[in-house]
């Protein structure tokens, strides 16, 4: 039976630095999220938000504890493992990262080029469905500086989500974006995730997208300290 | 070229995207690349004139067996062999006949500039020893003070030279004594004289009265057809008691003249050097480029990291921007690189060519040195944690 859990995170410690400068991250962090869900893990600035994140996104290598992503464990996974479990997730970022020199559908592309084997034709009229279903069917061959910041974090869903990852992961995506397109960008996640069954993980701290989250894990001082179950809305 | 790059490498051609983003700086990157192949070229073409310029007076004989002084590094260098070992060289039964030959430059005042001339003697009655260019001519040479000129040396003007003929024949004077040219050949300049002449060995002997008719400069030696040059220079070596003679075949002694140009003589060295500095300027112009540009973009190859790109499609983005580097650089290159060939060729008379061996030698240079660049370059990328993004 599939577990039901697509990643389950078990007495994780992490720490920063060595010697006199050694430094703990995280103490014990047990967490795991549903498939499908959308969770939100908020916490002040230090609390050690991105530190899980990229944890369980396989940036770093786990320490101590156990992260089970997609029933694989983390701790003492080689390189080449990491490497094969990141392109089965999709990763958007506070400054959407998108490569300057290519244009909107390509950047999408480069979501997809990553799996060996997706035909280029195919590629490109996946880029082009994705851009549509954020809304900007007329701006595909658009640069990015020729984007507002708020289609350019809608590139980047859709280049996080044309691959149809497991799960998404999201750091403050919505940092640098007005109310309005914060919402869009949150309202379009939430629904394409739910659409495609994928899991989304999105770290913040903005309050204005709560009511949104599945779940809303808080993290003080490198703790879980509240677990809030919301009904799916 | 974008979709070309893409049937190429079979994924988007990210590199080239990269290095057409910011036109100004693609534009000079491709100069600074254009330059070092101009570089490479142009000292790369004096070396090669040198080489041409050094074989050029061998072609103007026909010889199998060539004796030497044992100084002899090069044709117009090193002491005289005596004549006697032409002698005895004509007792092996496989020597068919044999030559002296003098060399000795002579000075020309023209009136625009002074000139110097390469000045072999020869006998005119074994036109065999001469490429068939001259042995049409060689007869005038029997007159006294006759003389055959090098129509393509530097200082004598090209109507000047074409007016030569036995009927309008050029008188001049050099070493005190009025010499005539009834012909001309076509030489050119060297890197030891202006130009070439060829006179009698009897109206050598009169431009330079110290030399003796029994100590030419090297002796040349024909060999019957079918003998073996090997066997007959190894018999040779034995029946000529001088063993600090230089024997060895005309081709050997071409080639051993031209190692000796280039390994041995300053000129040589310098150019070699020359060519050296220019790939390494190249190396430099493209790794500096290629680093920039990946320092530059290590915040998308990081997102590139992270979405789970191994190293094989970074540095194949780096070879990509190499390889455009060096195709579209050098193509300029040798548009320039050829004009100032040919420029300076006009202006020196040096065989100063592109010759497409040398196209393509720099040509292949160019990609595999700027891939060696781009390669380097990629050790950058280490920088570019994924962790770093969050």
């Amino acid at each position: 039976m599939e577990n039901p859990n697509i990643i389950e995170v078990a007495g994780l410690n992490h720490w920063f630095g060595s010697g006199d400068v050694r430094k703990q991250a995280l103490f014990d962090v047990n967490l795991s999220l549903p498939r499908g869900s959308f969770t939100v893990l908020m916490g002040p600035s230090g609390s050690g938000k991105t530190t899980v994140l990229t944890l369980i996104g396989c940036l770093r290598a786990v320490q101590d504890g156990s992260v089970r992503l997609l029933g694989q464990e983390l701790n003492g996974a080689d390189e080449a493992a990491l490497v094969a479990l990141r392109r089965r997730l999709g990763f958007i970022f506070q400054a959407h990262n998108l490569h300057e020199s290519l244009t909107a559908v390509q950047n999408v592309i480069m979501g997809l080029q990553v799996h060996p084997g997706v035909p280029e034709d195919v590629a490109e009229q996946a880029a082009a469905h994705a851009l549509g279903l954020v809304g900007l069917s007329d701006r595909i061959r658009y640069l990015p500086a020729n984007l507002s910041g708020g289609q350019k974090q809608r590139v980047a869903v859709a280049r996080a989500l044309v691959g149809n990852p497991a799960m998404v992961l999201a750091d403050e995506p919505t940092a640098a974006l007005d109310k309005d397109s914060a919402g869009e960008v949150v309202d379009l996640l939430k629904r394409m995730g739910r659409a495609r069954g994928t899991t989304t993980l999105l770290v913040t701290h903005d309050n204005r997208i709560l009511d949104r989250a599945d779940r809303i894990l808080t993290l003080e001082d490198g703790r879980i300290v509240k677990i809030e179950d919301r009904a799916p809305h | 070229m974008s979709w070309l790059l893409r049937r190429l490498f079979g994924r988007l051609p990210i590199g080239w995207l990269q290095l057409t983003h910011n036109r100004t700086r693609f534009a000079a990157a491709l100069a600074g690349v254009a330059f070092a192949n101009v570089l490479v070229f142009v000292q790369l073409g004096i070396m090669n004139s040198m080489g041409a310029a050094t074989l050029r007076p061998y072609d103007f004989f026909v010889a199998d067996v060539m004796i030497s002084a044992s100084d002899a590094n090069a044709l117009s260098e090193g002491g005289n062999v005596a004549r006697q070992w032409l002698l005895q060289a004509m007792a092996d039964p496989d020597v068919a006949d044999g030559t002296g030959l003098f060399i000795a430059n002579v000075p020309w005042d023209r009136a625009a500039r002074d000139i110097s001339l390469t000045t072999f003697g020869i006998d005119p009655a074994k036109p065999g020893f001469l490429s068939p260019a001259i042995t049409g001519e060689v007869n005038l040479l029997q007159v006294q003070d006759a003389a055959i000129l090098d129509r393509l040396a530097r200082g004598l003007a090209k109507d000047e030279a074409a007016a030569i003929r036995p009927q309008s024949p050029l008188s001049f004077e050099t070493q005190g004594r009025t010499l005539t040219a009834y012909a001309t050949f076509a030489g050119g300049g060297g890197f030891g004289g202006d130009g070439y002449m060829m006179v009698s060995d009897q109206t050598f002997l009169s431009l330079f009265p110290a030399r003796s008719s029994g100590a030419p400069d090297h002796i040349l030696l024909a060999l019957r057809p079918g003998a073996d040059a090997v066997q007959v220079i190894a018999r040779l070596k034995t029946l000529i008691s001088d063993s600090s003679l230089r024997i060895r075949s005309y081709a050997d002694a071409a080639q051993e003249d031209l190692r000796y140009q280039q390994t041995r003589r300053p000129t040589g060295i310098i150019f070699g050097f020359g060519v050296l500095i220019g790939v390494l300027v190249g190396l430099v112009i493209v790794y500096q480029v290629l680093s920039t540009d990946v320092a530059d973009h290590l915040r998308e190859y990081a997102t590139f990291k992270a979405m789970g790109y191994g190293p094989r499609f970074f540095l194949g983005i780096v070879l990509e921007e190499a390889l455009v580097l060096a195709i579209m650089g050098f193509l300029p290159g040798l548009v320039v690189g050829t004009a100032i060939l040919t420029l300076m060729g006009a202006i020196t008379t040096l065989p100063l060519v592109m010759t497409p061996s040398m196209a393509i030698t720099v040509f292949l240079g160019t990609i595999v040195f700027s891939a060696l660049s781009g390669a380097i370059a990629t050790r950058r990328l280490a920088a570019a944690d994924p962790a770093d993004l969050f």
